[in-house]
């Protein structure tokens, strides 16, 4: 290992190998969000006779799940894997070389940003597949994979931090219900100003997560609109500039020389 | 009879209390269909007013029959991993040498799926109930609605563990899960069956849980409808289910 650039690329490389080679780690965040994809579009197509839906198309309104899906997919690939290097003593030895930390947590979080950006290619395709044309034309295309990239490197540092912090892949994959709830009790399945239920509503809209779904609606749906743009990627910046600090901080006192 | 009996009751205690003393297997197992009640109910609820929508007790109600028949699905899932744990840590291997009758196992594993859901049932029926969920049904009704849940929850034990018994891995998790979960999304979960359009709609009409679905609303708007068909369907899946679950055990026990 001779400079930190290639001690990155090496990590990144063996963290997108080991992904790789188990089948439930590639098969399941492809398959899981498409199959609830198909399942929502077809059962709650009759949501875009209510009055004020934003769009005719519920697969269009539907495709910004997977993206964020795969932010919880991004956090446990990334956890899990760090979880099971400390679990298995990958990381006390490494910690004997002369690694960097900072190339260690970039190596791990660049391939979880790889394994992204494939995810959201393969909805993108699958959502073009059904008919959805991204209003926002190829420069939204190109935005949305910048920002599948963006929420894969937030939510796998998010995942590296429980990982560092814990050192367990249970305490890692116990984050997996917290992240579905977040999921669930936002705009997922209607838009905001159709909710009913006003506590539901409010919960709703002090959600994160709902602006972050709001962000891809915006390019799928509308076009460019730049509240949505700026409050999604305001949020994934503050998520990985958090969880980029504490995850750091972790690895510090975990490698300890 | 009696020794399978003995078995049964010996392997149900032992799944209740490690369900019941391991909060990281009981708070999921009422959480979870909390949440999707929470989120369904009170996140579509403007879903009523689709021209077409005419379920009387109103879209609460109508999540809450989804709900509670899922959670007893999933309740039997949740028990299937259990089982492929028992193989995991070796202790099943364990049981099946010492039980005189080793049907009594699969016996006992779905009668702590039962109590366990029957515990979800009670606490999502009272959460429902303080927020104001309508009841039409009464009389013969509503427990007919939770006998037909308690049906689908057997159905979902015995082929989790025919898949626990055969794998013999918590790897088997997702087999075990995923066509659970597509049978359940695959009825008319957020609107009535006649709503659904194109391939949804196909899908939904052949699947047996959309009878269930759809006399489980009707039980609790207190006006029955397809009865037969639903228990029909139920108890097939659960007799169909519980030939496989037991040529699991002989798979099981071929593999010592």
């Amino acid at each position: 290992m001779t400079s930190t650039f290639d001690q990155v690329a090496l990590l990144a490389r063996r963290s997108v190998i080991r992904t790789w080679r188990q089948p439930a780690a590639v098969v399941f965040p492809l398959l899981f969000p498409m199959l609830l994809l198909a399942v929502n579009s077809g059962g709650l197509r009759a949501e875009t006779h209510l009055p004020g839906f934003p769009t005719k198309s519920f697969v269009a309104f539907a495709l910004a799940v997977p993206f964020i899906q795969g932010a919880l997919f991004a956090t446990m690939n990334a956890g899990t894997d760090l979880a099971r290097d400390i679990e298995s003593g990958f990381m006390s030895r490494l910690s004997l070389t002369p690694l960097r930390g900072a190339a260690l947590l970039a190596g791990q979080l660049g391939g979880v940003v790889v394994l992204g950006v494939i995810q959201a290619c393969f909805y993108l395709l699958v959502g073009l597949a059904a008919g959805v044309r991204p209003a926002a034309g190829i420069l939204g295309v190109l935005v949305l994979l910048v920002f599948a990239a963006f929420i894969a490197l937030a939510f796998g540092a998010v995942g590296a931090w429980a990982a560092l912090r814990t050192g367990s892949t249970e305490a890692v994959q116990s984050l997996f219900p917290i992240f579905f709830v977040f999921l669930f009790i936002s705009s997922m399945n209607i838009p905001r100003n159709l909710m009913a239920t006003t506590w539901f509503r409010y919960a709703a809209t002090a959600n994160p997560v709902s602006y972050l779904l709001e962000c891809v609606r915006s390019l799928v749906i509308t076009g460019w609109n730049g509240q949505a743009l700026g409050l999604g990627f305001a949020i994934l910046a503050i998520v990985a500039a958090v969880a980029l600090s504490l995850a750091s901080y972790s690895l510090r006192r975990r490698l300890v020389r | 009879m009696t020794r399978n009996l003995s078995v049964a009751r010996a392997v149900a205690w032992r799944t209740l209390h490690n369900v019941f003393t391991n909060p990281s297997l009981f708070i999921p197992q009422l959480a979870f269909p909390l949440f999707f009640f929470t989120a369904f109910a009170g996140g579509l609820s403007r879903i009523r007013h689709v021209s077409g929508f005419h379920y009387p007790l109103g879209y609460t109600a109508f999540q809450f029959v989804f709900v509670l028949l899922q959670s007893a699905a999933f309740g039997g899932v949740f028990t299937g991993f259990g089982i492929a744990r028992d193989f995991e840590t070796g202790f099943a291997r364990r049981l099946l040498l010492a039980a005189p009758h080793r049907t009594g196992i699969v016996f006992g594993y779905a009668l702590a799926a039962l109590c366990r859901w029957s515990v979800t049932a009670v606490f999502l029926t009272c959460v429902a109930l303080a927020v104001g969920m309508k009841v039409g049904g009464s009389g013969v009704d509503l427990p007919a609605l939770y006998l037909l849940a308690a049906i689908v929850n057997t159905a979902a034990i015995l082929w989790a563990c025919g898949v626990a018994m055969r794998l013999r891995t918590m790897q088997a998790g997702p087999i075990m899960q995923m066509p659970v979960f597509l049978v359940l999304f695959f009825a008319p979960v957020y609107v009535p069956l006649d709503l659904l359009q194109g391939w949804i709609h196909s899908v939904a009409a052949i699947n047996p849980l959309t009878r269930v679905l759809e006399a489980g609303r009707g039980f609790l708007a207190g006006s029955p409808t397809q009865v037969a068909a639903a228990y029909g369907a139920a108890l097939g899946l659960a007799f169909l289910f519980s030939f496989w679950a037991l040529r699991g055990l002989r798979k099981a026990e071929a593999a010592g």
